[in-house]
């Protein structure tokens, strides 16, 4: 009956609006603002909140070294405090020598192998979900913003992919999250879409996870067969993502229904 | 590795009602799902959480699936004088995790 | 608007100790057994024994819509001044339609200065979730409240 009610919510917007358009910047809002009193008191408060317990891993692993050059990210970095604000806030990141845009979890990755000499994080492993959410936290009330012109032609791409109708379903990303925001599928809130609160602790999953891990969800969602962890366009919809969120403040580790 | 995230005031007056709140890591396996292969993921839960002051029990809880992942338990007690709190977490597979907070209570 | 009874939840297994998503085997939650209200009562019946239980003086504290059945925040508390002589001994939760009636029980005493305790609990489905005080007199009160649970949409699921 659920998927009854998904297939008659597609036809509705098949049928309805054709161009998706962007939401004016004076409309835009966190998902936090759709969630329940209850929801947002849980993120608000750093002793009730599920993510918080990967963030002290995160701290734990920060400072304890790693690979065959017995190196710990504090020995370059120091205080991720100080050296890591504001940093989440403006990936993913243009990397010179791939020539292309890396996610938080693609450079801690990056670093480990090429600093650190380790074997690299496997995606959605505890580890690299608790140190990239020890890192995003740094930047909890920094205002979202990546403007590097090397980026521009990424940031499209990404756009295309939100665009692009896809799945059994036919649905692109700005159906649902740039025309119905305001509406509610299946009891949730549709929402906005901005990225803002990643790596978060998803309800639904009762486990901290990452984008990419609720980008698949989504494209699950519209019965779409979904990218591989750290695949390019999953980047580059991030990208997109942050892009439209800029001005933004993060908010990770958040929570969502 | 970070296994509980606990909340207790570091200071109180004496005769203070204070709230204490306790966060444990644990994926709380309800023993209820099933693999695409008909097979039961076996349940692995916490079943029990206590706390105590200064060694007396002042409050214990007993878990059941129904209790979501990474439990969270909060609980009020009567500030009476200095001293450690214990807290003891027992469950399936055996299971065991302890913390400990200390209060100055004037 | 909640959801019918012939829904069913499946699921990708996904840990809370985060092993990889990719390549995890599928989980696929069949509708399990419920409880029903024989089962609830019973399980009530288990605590309270042959004694009356009177409605009052417990409060339930459950969203009406929750946000999502995995994860619902609940506080229960029950009027009582809490002193050596008055006192809440134990509170005890039920639910009437998860796989199994009990939910938590949670042991108090004088010590405790107000009786509230608070958690997260998982739903399966839009139910009656009651709660049973005892008191230092050995008398118990009850109270029930409904929720109405809805599924999430967009999740890792396998058809």
């Amino acid at each position: 009956m659920k998927l009854a009610g998904i297939i008659a919510f597609a036809l509705v917007l098949i049928a309805g609006a054709v161009l998706a358009t962007e939401i004016p910047r004076s409309e835009r809002r966190s998902g936090y603002s759709f969630m329940a009193p209850d929801t947002k008191a849980m993120q608000d408060d750093d002793t009730a909140n599920p993510g918080m317990l990967w963030v002290l891993d995160g701290e734990a692993l920060w400072k304890r070294k790693a690979g065959s050059a017995d190196k710990a990210c504090a020995d370059c970095h120091n205080d991720a405090r100080a050296s890591m604000k504001g940093i989440a806030a403006h990936y993913p990141a243009f990397d010179k020598a791939l020539g292309r845009p890396v996610d938080l979890e693609q450079r801690i990755n990056l670093c480990r192998v090429k600093h650190q000499q380790a074997a690299p994080l496997a995606y959605e492993s505890r580890d690299l979900l608790a140190l990239s959410a020890f890192v995003a936290q740094q930047s909890r009330g920094v205002a979202i913003e990546n403007s590097d012109p090397q980026l521009e032609p990424f940031v499209a791409k990404g756009r295309a992919l939100f665009m692009r109708r896809q799945g059994q379903l036919n649905l692109g990303c700005s159906n649902c999250h740039d025309d119905n925001w305001e509406r509610r599928l299946a009891g949730s809130a549709v929402t906005q879409a901005h990225p803002t609160g990643y790596p978060l602790y998803r309800l639904e999953w009762q486990s901290l996870g990452s984008l990419q891990r609720r980008l698949g969800a989504c494209m699950s969602g519209v019965r779409a067969q979904a990218y591989d962890f750290g695949a390019p366009e999953l980047v580059e919809l991030e990208l997109y993502l942050m892009s439209r969120a800029k001005g933004m403040p993060m908010e990770a580790p958040a929570i969502r229904p | 590795m970070a296994a509980a995230l606990i909340n207790v005031p570091a200071k109180a007056k004496r005769g203070d009602i204070i709230e204490i709140k306790t966060l444990m890591s644990h994926i709380m396996e309800t023993g209820y799902r099933h693999l695409a292969s008909g097979e039961v993921v076996p349940r692995d839960i916490i079943t029990s959480f206590s706390c105590r002051f200064d060694g007396a029990e002042i409050f214990r809880a007993d878990l059941y699936p129904a209790i979501a992942a990474n439990p969270f338990i909060t609980f009020f007690t009567t500030a009476t004088e200095s001293g450690k709190f214990e807290f003891a977490w027992i469950g399936d597979n055996g299971f065991s995790e302890t913390a400990s907070a200390s209060i100055t209570v004037e | 608007m909640p959801e019918p009874h012939d829904s069913t939840r499946r699921q990708f297994l996904s840990l809370a100790g985060g092993v990889a998503v990719l390549g995890a085997v599928p989980i696929v939650t069949l509708r399990p057994a419920e409880a029903t209200p024989a089962t609830l009562a019973t399980a009530i019946r288990n605590v309270v024994g042959e004694a009356a239980v009177q409605t009052g003086k417990v409060r339930l504290e459950v969203p009406p819509l929750v946000e999502n059945g995995n994860t619902v925040p609940m506080t229960v508390s029950v009027a009582n001044p809490m002193t050596a002589n008055d006192y809440v001994k134990s509170i005890h939760v039920f639910n009437e339609k998860n796989p199994q009636p009990n939910v938590g029980n949670f042991y108090l005493g004088p010590r405790a200065g107000r009786a509230q305790v608070s958690t997260r609990i998982r739903l399966a489905d839009s139910q009656k979730i009651v709660a049973i005080a005892r008191l230092s007199d050995d008398s118990f009160w009850s109270v029930s409240v409904d929720v109405v649970v809805t599924l999430a949409a967009c999740t890792e699921e396998v058809i």
